[in-house]
Formats: structure tokens, sequence, C-alpha cells
């Protein structure tokens, strides 16, 4: 299923050339119109003139979430604000919000990215799509609607939270498409068994989920608990919202909807661009948007790009799944970790549910790993010895992955907070003064 | 004869051991024994019951992890050297005790322990070739 088959499927070339017609335009509109692009492009010596092939993007500079900050509320705006029909803004887990503000035909642009998302996630017009992504500020529950009514699809607007209703309309609805965040499916699954309900009574067939990290573990045991093919969309308020990027069937990465974002990937200490294949940091250009149009995004998040073809037909650039971010990258006693590491070798621990929760401390100047996981009957027994036995194998599991030394603890069923939004994995509590 | 004994994890944070011993309460369950084993991080609460099965749906529906296991009731002389000579029997035969406690009742002047060795099987067969008085469920109940 490709919902537009002409963008998706183009050649390289035409699409090169495609993407430099449209990055020219973007950068001189981004000049013209945003003092911010003006005075950056200046500083660095050059014109939207001096853009004169996809290479020469390297010369311009980057933006940063702290730019976009800086630009707080309307800044970035590239066209008069009666023009803008909708704001949007990040969470602000990391800060203040940045705002996300779409013209007319930006959200035109959106829904067709979003429509081709879902189409690749076996979506159709004839399927139900129920959508538990946070309607709102929030870009995750309106780019599922736009994309959905695209598409031609029915949307279900449940939003999230209030799980027990979305149980219900799960069952009741036949819904055959979920939208939400990984660990809100994984929540939803257990749910689902703790009130009995058989899976095949439901009529899910596929689920789109993002809006945080996950992994292959995680895509396994979604698949199983809620019975459905678990892909992975991928997208950033500063950029549209979902819909940047999606995965497909093949589950072999994300597809970049190239036409729209231009992708690099860059040594985020040296800055320098990094070759197909080679892991660093995203870096987003809109090539389309309209109302604020983002140049050398600097996305935080960890991927490689691949650009060989991919057997489901689309010629798109895919990224790999998303490892880790430059910020929730934890340096423990200078060896480098992400959450994502220890959630894959938890996963890989039969009977162990994937709720678990990172504490760093620094008790005597030394980083010291503590890692929550909540006890369950299979990792049980009514001697000490064994359960000591089950926390130790776990520890070595964490061990081999990181290659640190980690303390295990194991809590009560239930005690880790579950997130509707975003789980809260990490908690830091060394004092970096 | 085995008798079921149901564990159940606790975390060391307050008013764990509470709740659990509440829920039983609140549905009329009788303890009929209990030891706590605790570690710096985490305690396992071990408890005779006579209605393991109603005591488990109830601790499992108030999301606590538990176990049931089999453990040995033996009657025990109540008089020095009693239990010297009940663990006397399992050492002779090599016989590794895991864990052990004791009843608060009587069933007549011999006290009653729970034992629980490395091999619930061997443990049974040797305590009754010594003529141990091995209780059954039935009885550990009525008491």
């Amino acid at each position: 299923m490709i919902w537009n088959k002409e963008a998706e499927c183009m050649s390289r070339e035409d699409k090169e050339s495609l993407q430099l017609e449209r990055l020219k335009e973007i950068v001189s509109t981004a000049y013209k119109k945003v003092p911010y692009y003006q005075e950056r492009f200046k500083k660095a010596g050059i014109r939207p003139e001096d853009i004169q092939s996809l290479g020469d993007l390297e010369k311009l500079p980057f933006t940063t979430k702290t730019d976009l900050r800086d630009a707080y509320p309307f800044g970035m705006f590239a066209v008069p604000e009666e023009d803008i029909l909708e704001v949007h803004t990040s969470s602000g887990t990391t800060g203040k919000p940045t705002v996300s503000g779409y013209t007319k035909k930006d959200l035109e642009i959106w829904g067709e990215v979003m429509a081709r998302a879902l189409n690749m996630a076996l979506a159709e017009k004839s399927d139900r799509i129920q959508n538990c992504y946070g309607y709102g500020l929030f870009t995750g529950g309106l780019g599922v609607h736009y994309g959905s009514q695209q598409l031609g699809a029915t949307v279900i607007p449940i939003s999230a939270g209030n799980t027990q209703r979305q149980v219900e309309i799960l069952q009741d609805f036949k819904t055959s498409v979920i939208t939400c965040t990984p660990s809100y499916a994984l929540y939803l699954g257990e749910v689902l068994e703790k009130q009995g309900v058989d899976i095949k009574d439901l009529n899910l067939k596929s689920g789109v989920f993002g809006a945080e990290m996950w992994t292959e573990e995680m895509r396994d045991e979604i698949e199983k608990r809620l019975g459905l093919l678990a892909l992975n969309i991928y997208g950033l308020t500063e950029i549209i919202g979902p819909g940047v990027a999606q995965e497909c069937p093949e589950k072999n990465g994300l597809h970049i909807f190239e036409d729209h974002f231009y992708p690099e990937i860059i040594n985020p200490k040296t800055r320098e661009i990094l070759g197909e294949g080679e892991k660093g940091e995203l870096v987003l250009t809109t090539l389309t948007r309209e109302g604020m149009p983002i140049i050398r995004f600097r996305t935080k998040d960890i991927t490689a790009l691949r650009y060989d073809k991919c057997s489901c037909g689309r010629t798109l650039v895919r990224m790999d799944r998303i490892t880790g971010r430059t910020d929730d990258m934890l340096k423990i006693r200078g060896v480098i970790v992400f959450p994502s590491q220890i959630e894959r070798a938890l996963l890989k621990i039969e009977g162990l549910d994937p709720h678990y929760q990172i504490i760093v401390t620094r008790p005597h100047h030394l980083d010291e790993l503590e890692v929550q996981v909540e006890a369950s009957p299979i990792l049980f027994s009514d001697e000490v010895k064994h359960v000591e036995e089950v926390k130790k194998m776990i520890e070595k599991r964490i061990n081999s992955e990181i290659g640190l030394r980690v303390n295990v603890t194991l809590v009560e069923p239930e005690s880790l907070p579950r997130s509707e939004g975003k789980a809260v994995r990490v908690i830091d509590k060394r004092n970096f003064d | 004869m085995k008798l079921k004994q149901i564990s159940i994890f606790l975390e060391n944070k307050k008013g764990r051991l509470k709740k659990a011993i509440h829920v039983l309460s609140q549905s009329k369950i009788n303890i009929r024994a209990l030891s706590i084993a605790d570690t710096s991080e985490f305690g396992i609460l071990r408890l005779i019951v006579p209605e393991v099965e109603k005591a488990r749906a109830i601790l499992e529906k108030n999301q606590f992890v538990v176990k049931v296991n089999d453990v040995i009731a033996v009657e025990v002389p109540d008089k020095p050297g009693g239990l010297d000579s009940i663990l006397d029997i399992l050492h002779q035969a090599d016989i590794n005790v895991e864990y052990i406690y004791a009843f608060v009742e009587k069933k007549t002047d011999n006290a009653i322990v729970v034992i629980r060795t490395e091999n619930i099987e061997e443990g049974l067969k040797t305590l009754k070739k010594a003529n141990a008085n091995v209780l059954s469920s039935e009885e550990v109940y009525n008491l």
C-alpha cells in the first residue's frame, strides 16, 4: 500500500532535483522573512544564492532547540500571523516549550505525510483508527487526525487516557488500527489481559507507535499482547509533528518523507557530516514548510541513514530506529549508557515486565546505577536465596549489555509509574555543581 | 503429608506488611503460622492459611506477587532437645533445611514447626521413616 506513489517511489535523481529546487526556495524565504535566519546567515557570511547544490546545505548554520526557545512564542514565523491557522507546542519536558505555527498549506502537507504514514502501516479508507495520542497542543493527536481524514478512514478521536473507555471502544467499535505511545500500548495490553479480554475477539491489525523511544523487544511484546503489527512512527513538533518518517511492514527502518524533510546525520561533537550507515545525530530541514521554515534543526535523536532500496518499493531513505538522544545519553562512570540498552537487556528475560526505572546517584563521588524492576510471579520464590539469584541474574544481563555494574532492586508490581504520554525512565539524582 | 505455604513479596517500604495482612483480614482469612525473611532490600512473608487459593487470589488482586509451595509441618516434643531430635533426623540423612518456623498453637503437648527442606519429598520421606509425626493439612488447619 503506497499512498503517494509518485513521491514515495521517485528516482533518487528526480528527488534530488526536487529537493534542491525546494531547498533554494525555503532558504531564500527563511532569509527574507525570518530575522533570526537573516542574522545567522549574515554572521556565517552566507547568502541564499550560495545554495547551488544539496551539498551546499552544509554551509548553513544549525538551528537548535535553544534558538527556537529564544524566539518564543512566534519569532520563527515566516508569514503574517493572520496566515497561521494553528499552533502547537512541544511538551516542554526539557524546559520552556517551542512553538510551531502552521499555515493552511502546512496543515495540508501534514495531513498528506500522515496519510502516507498511516497507509504505510496498512491503514486504508475502510479502517477505524483509534487515536489514543493526546489531542491538544501536543502534535500527536491532531497529526494522526488530519492524516486519517486525508486517508478517508474513520478516526476515533478518543485522545489519551481513560483506559477503561479505550478498552470498551476497542471491543465495541472493532477498532482495526490503533495509534499511541509504545508504553501505553504495552499498558493497554496488560489491562486487556487482566480483564480477560481475548485478543482474538479484537479486530486490531496494526498499530502506529511513536513519540518515545522503544526497542525491537518491546515491539515483540506489543505484537504479542495486542495481536497486531506494531510499526514505528517518527516526528517532532519543531519540524511538523508526527509524519516525518514511518516504518513499513518490512520493519527495516523508517522511511523519511524526504520530499518535505531533508535529513542529514552529524557527529554531535564535531558537527561533521557522517556518511550512509554511520550513527550520529539527525539534522532535519523542512523543504516545504510555509509558516515556520526550519533550517538544519538538530533533533538530538541518534540514528543512521540507509539509502539501499527497500523491498516495499519505496525509494525514500530509511532511518534506523532511534537508539538514543544526545541529551538522555547517560554518562555513568565515564561510560555512555542509553536507557534503551537497559530496556533491551530486561526484555530478554522471560517473565519480566518491561516496566523499569533507572536511578542514577553519586553517593561517594562515584556514580551508582540502580535499576528498579517490578517483581513478577515467575521471578519470585519463597526462598531469599532464589530471589537474590534472580536479582543477580538481571544485574548480570544488564552488565553484559552496558558494561557497567548495576544494582537491581525488585519492587512490587504496578509500583513504577505508567505513563499515558512519555514514560519517565531515568531519574538522575547526581548533583553536577 | 505436604502442607501448602503462601509466600508474599514485600518491598522494603513502609506499610507493605500491614497492607498484606490487612487484605487477608478483610477476607476473613485466619493465619495459622507466619514468618518473615528480611533482607536489606525486600522481605518474604510466609504464611500458613487454611484457604490458600482464596488467599492467593485476594493478594494477587491487590497487586502482590505471591507463590504457593510445599512445606512440611511436623510435631516436635515441647521440651529441651525436642527440635534437636527432629533436626537430627534430617542431619543424619544429609538433608539441607532452608528455613524453619514455629506455630503458636499446639495440637497436644507437642509444638509444631514448619520445615522447608531443599528437597521436600526427601525431607518428608526421611521424617516419616524416623517416625516423626508429620501433620496433614486438615490437622494443621483445624488447630
